[in-house]
């Protein structure tokens, strides 16, 4: 079974649908018991860092999902913001995070990015895995995603780079450790691309 | 229901809008544009219609019709929409503009302005889904969107919507030179080509179709399709200059 996990930011039901056109049934839940018999988890989450962190714990899902992320090594995708909260914590808001996975969430860098490219970054980019990962196996090339985000991540310890686009300069758009894997982007929203990635999550973990 | 219009009249049914986003998933479309063509007339926004096709859209989707506040704004973010559409509003409440996009960023505003051509064939501004006049020039009312914070501008040739001739490449052309957002080029589309010459001629970011992704054949029949990924690569990507 697999669960993305319902804590009342952003729109779930369209990875339920997604993953349905692959043939994979998933639930979309706020329920501890559900999440306890879960074989997979995602989440997903669009917004602010410290608004999902907050409604992250008021839902009552930290203790479970904690148990079941770190404790049973559950495979467990986090999509935009689900992503950034699985690290240490975030400049938006000042807010800590899941702290499962060893990285920050940091701004774009205005002065980096240049005064012709606007922040937030929205549309597709151009995504080049750093090493092999299962979840862009099969996955034509150039691979293309689905943006919308004003902060991204930013790892001391590359080993965990899964992947990176570039929005005025590159930046680390996936990130992978073990059972857990992030992505900036939007699977749910990059057609075959992102169909293929969640059909490598659901068949190949 | 969805419907496909020539010259913003003659709607013609087209079937289901969730049919029809599934034909377009498959075809792996980039983005669609979801506009509400009555609902500026009726005074509301159909939020779970909006939801319902957006949960089964395996694209980016912006929404227009009706949008005349923040708080619808926020509603159809909320709704899972990625982009706003704004017509109507954008020409008589340009205020709203600035509000959204300082709230939302830029990026997620879309300034659609629809063009006639009155007699002596000199472009002006409609809204209300090409009702009213407003008598402004298109280019104006571009560069005015742009300084409230409109993100991208999508430019609609009501003569030639439906058409298949080809976009208007002098209205283009006059709207790109003067502004610096992102405009994309609609009405008209007929063929691939017509794509190539709006982007490399009339300066355009990006292109739309309706008509031409709806109707097949000689006696055009409605066919939701989309041009395969190696035609755009050959007739349209690999022409750029």
């Amino acid at each position: 079974l697999i669960t993305i996990v319902d804590y009342g930011v952003g729109n779930a039901k369209s990875v339920a649908n997604m993953l349905l056109r692959v043939g994979q049934r998933a639930e979309v839940s706020a329920d501890p018991d559900v999440i306890q018999r879960s074989s997979k988890l995602i989440l997903p989450g669009v917004g602010h860092f410290r608004y999902g962190m907050d409604m992250l714990r008021r839902s009552g899902l930290l203790d479970v999902l904690n148990a079941r992320v770190q404790g049973d090594k559950v495979p467990i995708l986090g999509i935009c913001l689900g992503a950034q909260l699985m690290g240490e914590g975030s400049e938006e808001g000042g807010s800590a995070g899941l702290n499962w996975m060893r990285f920050r969430t940091v701004a774009f860098d205005r002065a980096k990015v240049g005064g012709h490219i606007k922040v937030p970054h929205m549309g597709w980019a151009e995504t080049r895995t750093a090493s092999e990962t299962p979840l862009f196996s099969g996955i034509e090339r150039p691979a293309r995603f689905y943006y919308v985000h004003s902060y991204h991540f930013a790892c001391d310890n590359d080993s965990i780079e899964m992947c990176y686009a570039t929005h005025g300069y590159e930046f680390v758009s996936g990130i992978q450790s073990g059972n857990m894997f992030g992505v900036q982007f939007h699977p749910e929203k990059s057609h075959r691309f992102g169909l293929t990635l969640l059909k490598n999550f659901a068949e190949n973990l | 229901m969805m419907v496909k219009t020539v010259q913003f009249s003659k709607a013609r049914y087209l079937g289901d809008p969730i049919n029809a986003v599934k034909v377009y998933n498959d075809k792996c479309v980039d983005e669609l544009v979801l506009l509400d063509i009555k609902a500026t007339e009726h005074g509301r926004i159909d939020f779970d219609s909006v939801e319902d096709i957006v949960s089964e859209a395996f694209m980016p989707i912006a929404y227009g019709g009706g949008v005349t506040s923040l708080e619808h704004c926020e509603e159809l973010f909320a709704r899972g929409v990625e982009k706003i559409v704004l017509n109507s509003a954008a020409f008589s409440n340009p205020a709203l503009i600035k509000e959204a996009s300082d709230r939302f960023g830029s990026q997620a505003l879309v300034i659609s302005i629809d063009v006639r051509r009155n007699l002596w064939k000199k472009p002006q501004a409609w809204i209300q889904s090409g009702r009213k006049n407003t008598k402004m020039e298109p280019v104006e009312l571009a560069v005015r969107s742009e300084v409230f914070g409109a993100g991208e501008i999508m430019l609609t040739d009501i003569d030639r919507e439906g058409s298949f001739a080809g976009y208007d490449i002098d209205l283009l052309a006059s709207v790109t030179r003067s502004v610096s957002v992102p405009v994309i080029a609609n009405g008209g589309a007929g063929q691939i080509a017509h794509f190539e010459e709006a982007v490399n001629r009339g300066g355009a970011s990006a292109v739309a179709a309706g008509s031409m992704f709806a109707f097949a054949g000689k006696n055009q029949g409605v066919l939701i399709t989309y041009p395969s990924e190696e035609d755009l690569c050959e007739q349209f990507w690999g022409k750029l200059t």
